[in-house]
């Protein structure tokens, strides 16, 4: 019996990893900011949101995870053995498109969050390019692998603060369960952006590569489940810490637009004077992480559609499609952050736009996939879980139709310093990493649309 | 471009015309029935109206960019046959091996050779693309001009395997009899090569060749497979073909791969090989993995201490099957006790009639079997070893470590 309880946990250390990653990448500079944003501007109020997001979370991923585990293949695999090469194609080239605007808004991180100890970014920026690409290419992808898993423990600063700064428990309890829904177009921009910061395309395939890289059958899929369930959980977990620090230090003072990194630092305020330290590494970390991670799936994910050699254990020569997309990535992701008064800002609510019509695509065909007898066999969707899948597509649809609508009307309007409530939050914090970076010099036109 | 070549992208969509040139429909799809060809187009799936007819390649008068013309209009209903490789649905898009360049690929196109025969025109199949140029050639077709795309995708280099070198993958083992694919194509690959593939593949996959293949080939492949993969393997396979393959093994690999199991599956293993190699993996099953017992090789060869050269290499020569992976010999008294370890090599420049005892390194290294893996790693660079024997607390040669199996050893840290 014992025994048997021994060789459990023995597989269940040995599947973790993909699932916990996925899970702490979620929580990239975008998501830090938009839950502080969140805390700040409405206290406890958003929290309630927060159990749903994890069900919606839980629900694609361990689609993704089933997939990976039963077919043993990578979600961009099964697209083109099932859909042909031109849907895959046509996929591919959004998602490279999506993920590279997505790619600069990790670097705007790295420059926002090591701008509050100073460093240029046109230091930090190239430093921490090459950093990330010699992470991948070069180092060995286990202990990169154990790097990362060991970073996720810096969200804990944000557990701590919670619990010091003494918010209100039982107004966070109260809101944790109670919907409030306001009719107010800030408010549920905000909303529209929690969700959307929490389930990206790239995550779903990335999800079910490392699963399938893995080597994660069947056989462990429970535990692994379980790995991708709790991942999941701890997401929201830290979202909610960070929700409630805000709430407890920057919203208990009066409510407040997050508009730069300290402002966003003060909820660390019971780290006194190290507050602003502590959030720059979390934030530097996050978007680190991020930007490892974001460019690599998104080779993995392309070359295995289109039927290229891939993985970082293959040498330069046996895979140069992976790897000079992957450096391109990089490279460019990181260039376009030097490049003086680039519209930034512009460039990232566009890739938010690009994520929202992605996602639902994405979605449709891992549901149509995994209804598939023929590749899941006994493993496809219960009528139940079908029911839930498609009903949190619905969701997702309407909601990334109705923040792409918002994000496109806030675009093609020139922004007027006269109406400062109608500002989107979208446009607000759902990448501020970028916004910060910028703010200081990017001039007029970034500076106006931002004004307040 | 030769006019004798069609592209599998370029016949799906083209026009079928009967005897007075009418149009019936389009190409859907073409299949092969490899029990009876390999690679002749046997049927042309087309689809007009509600339903899809078959179209024999002897109904065929000829065919070209411009359409195919029939010359017999007598044609069936399509109805799905478990004998038929139909190229669209179980070829294109999908992985296969390629035999020649030893890795999975994935299927773009698949080029065709019009045979112009007197009765009427063939397709062969003569090559799986995979490269760039098919792929340019697959988006546009339909895009732009049968012949424009031809013209123009000239400029991207070809990527191509010869249909002989490609092997197809099938899950299913009954489909894979009927549909005639065979292992040889992997059987002949260095078994290293082989297991990188393996470990590419889906683990349906992967089951499905195992279970085909040669247990003896088998046996080689796995052995070189990463350690979770092939205990993956064993668990899916049934265990009587799992006995197979770890009887082919060598005891020490046998154990090491069994120990990996789940304690039930590896005696349902067990429980079906045979009694002398099972004893002897059960006895290497008791040490622990970290050992000196866990690591050695019960493969090795021991002889009497009191021998000649002669006798020694006379006695090597009933024992041909060994010679490839020999490099030392050991010598053992009376009681089976470890005396001395001799070089191969220095058989070949002594004398015959020399005692083989004469030949032993004048310190003889040895460890218990019970010694730390690191201990073992040690000695190995210290003292620069190829093999190192084991032997039991009564100093009994039991077995011997070598150095690939430290290299493994050493490259898992």
């Amino acid at each position: 019996m014992l025994k048997k309880f021994r060789y459990q946990i023995a597989i269940f250390l040995s599947v973790i990893g993909p699932g916990l990653i996925t899970a702490n990448v979620d929580n990239d500079s975008g998501g830090i900011l938009t839950y502080s944003q969140a805390g700040a501007k409405y206290g406890y109020l958003p929290l309630w949101t927060l159990i749903p997001i994890t069900l919606l979370l839980i629900v694609t991923q361990e689609m993704c995870s089933r997939m990976g585990a039963v077919t043993g293949k990578g979600l961009s695999d099964l697209i083109r053995e099932e859909f042909g090469l031109r849907t895959t194609f046509f996929m591919m080239f959004a998602l490279v498109l999506t993920n590279f605007t997505n790619v600069i808004a990790e670097f705007a991180g790295i420059a926002t969050s090591l701008e509050l100890f100073n460093i240029s970014r046109y230091i930090s920026v190239p430093i921490c390019a090459l950093a990330v690409w010699l992470l991948v290419v070069k180092g060995n992808y286990r202990s990169v692998e154990k790097i990362f898993l060991v970073a996720c423990s810096l969200y804990i600063t944000y557990i701590v603060s919670g619990i010091l700064l003494k918010p209100d428990w039982k107004e966070a309890a109260l809101y944790s369960v109670k919907p409030i829904l306001m009719f107010d177009t800030d408010y549920i921009t905000m909303l529209i952006a929690m969700v959307g910061t929490s389930i990206a395309p790239w995550m779903q395939f990335y999800l079910q590569s490392a699963i399938v890289e893995k080597g994660i059958t069947t056989k462990e899929y429970v535990q692994s489940r379980v790995e991708v369930i709790v991942g999941c959980i701890m997401t929201d977990v830290v979202a909610f810490f960070i929700i409630v620090s805000c709430a407890g230090a920057i919203w208990a003072h009066g409510p407040k637009d997050i508009e730069t990194a300290a402002d966003a630092a003060k909820a660390l305020m019971p780290f006194g004077k190290y507050a602003s330290y502590l959030f720059s590494a979390g934030l530097f970390n996050a978007s680190f992480f991020a930007a490892c991670i974001l460019p690599l799936s998104t080779v993995y994910t392309v070359c295995e559609g289109l039927g290229f050699e891939s993985g970082v254990d293959k040498r330069w020569k046996e895979a140069p499609e992976f790897y000079w997309l992957y450096t391109l990535l990089v490279v460019l992701g990181a260039g376009v952050i030097l490049w003086p008064n680039f519209p930034l800002i512009k460039m990232i609510l566009w890739s938010q736009v690009l994520n929202g019509v992605l996602l639902p695509v994405v979605l449709i065909y891992m549901i149509m996939l995994i209804n598939k007898k023929s590749l899941l066999k006994e493993w496809t969707n219960s009528r139940l879980y079908n029911a839930v899948a498609w009903i949190a597509v619905v969701i997702m649809i309407g909601l990334t139709l109705a923040l792409a609508a918002i994000t496109v009307k806030q675009i093609t309007q020139p922004a007027s310093a006269d109406v400062p409530s109608s500002k989107p939050l979208a446009d607000m914090q759902r990448n501020d990493a970028g916004r910060h970076s910028l703010k200081a010099n990017v001039g007029e036109s970034g500076a106006a649309h931002l004004a307040r | 471009m030769a006019d004798d070549i069609l592209f599998l992208t370029e016949l799906l969509g083209l026009r079928v015309h009967d005897l007075k040139g009418r149009r019936l429909g389009f190409v859907k799809d073409a299949a092969i029935v490899p029990l009876i060809h390999p690679a002749r187009v046997d049927r042309f799936l087309v689809g007009g109206g509600w339903s899809w007819l078959t179209v024999k390649h002897d109904q065929v008068r000829s065919i070209s960019l411009d359409g195919i013309y029939l010359k017999d209009e007598q044609l069936t209903p399509y109805h799905s046959d478990e004998y038929m490789l139909r190229l669209v649905r179980d070829l294109l898009d999908q992985q296969i091996i390629d035999g020649a360049g030893r890795k999975v690929v994935r299927v773009t196109d698949v080029t065709f050779k019009i045979h112009h025969d007197q009765d009427g025109d063939v397709l062969n199949i003569i090559e799986v693309d995979i490269g760039l140029r098919s792929m340019f050639r697959r988006l546009m077709q339909g895009a732009m001009p049968r012949r424009l795309v031809r013209r123009i995708q000239t400029v991207i280099p070809p990527h191509s395997i010869r249909w002989e070198h490609c092997s197809i993958l099938e899950a299913d083992p009954q489909r894979r009899l009927r549909l005639n694919i065979s292992n040889k194509i992997l059987e002949r690959m260095h078994p290293a090569d082989l297991a990188d593939i393996v470990e590419d593949l889906s683990p349906d996959d992967r089951e499905a060749i195992f279970e085909t293949m040669d247990s003896e080939v088998a046996a080689d492949a796995l052995s070189e497979v990463e350690p979770d993969i092939q205990a993956s393997i064993l668990e899916s396979l049934e265990p009587e073909k799992a006995a197979d393959i770890v009887e082919e093994m060598s005891p020490h690999e046998a154990a090491d791969i069994l120990a990996e199991l789940e304690e039930q599956t590896s005696e349902d293993i067990l429980d079906e090989m045979e009694q002398a190699p099972k004893t002897e993996v059960e006895e290497l099953l008791e040490f622990r993995e970290d050992s000196a017992g866990g690591l050695m090789n019960t493969e090795y060869v021991a002889l009497p201490e009191n021998i000649s050269v002669a006798e020694a290499m006379e006695a090597l020569k009933a024992h041909e099957e060994i010679l490839e992976t020999l490099n030392t010999l050991f010598l053992v008294d009376r009681d089976e006790r470890l005396t001395a370890s001799i070089p191969l090599a220095r058989l070949f420049t002594a004398a015959g009639a020399t005692p083989l005892k004469e030949l032993g390194a004048d310190t003889l290294i040895h460890v218990d079997v019970t010694e730390k893996q690191d201990r073992i790693t040690e000695l190995f660079d210290k003292y620069n070893l190829v093999t190192l024997p084991v032997v039991d607390g009564t100093g009994k040669l039991v077995g011997a470590i070598t150095a690939d199996e430290v290299i493994s050893l050493l490259r898992q840290k």
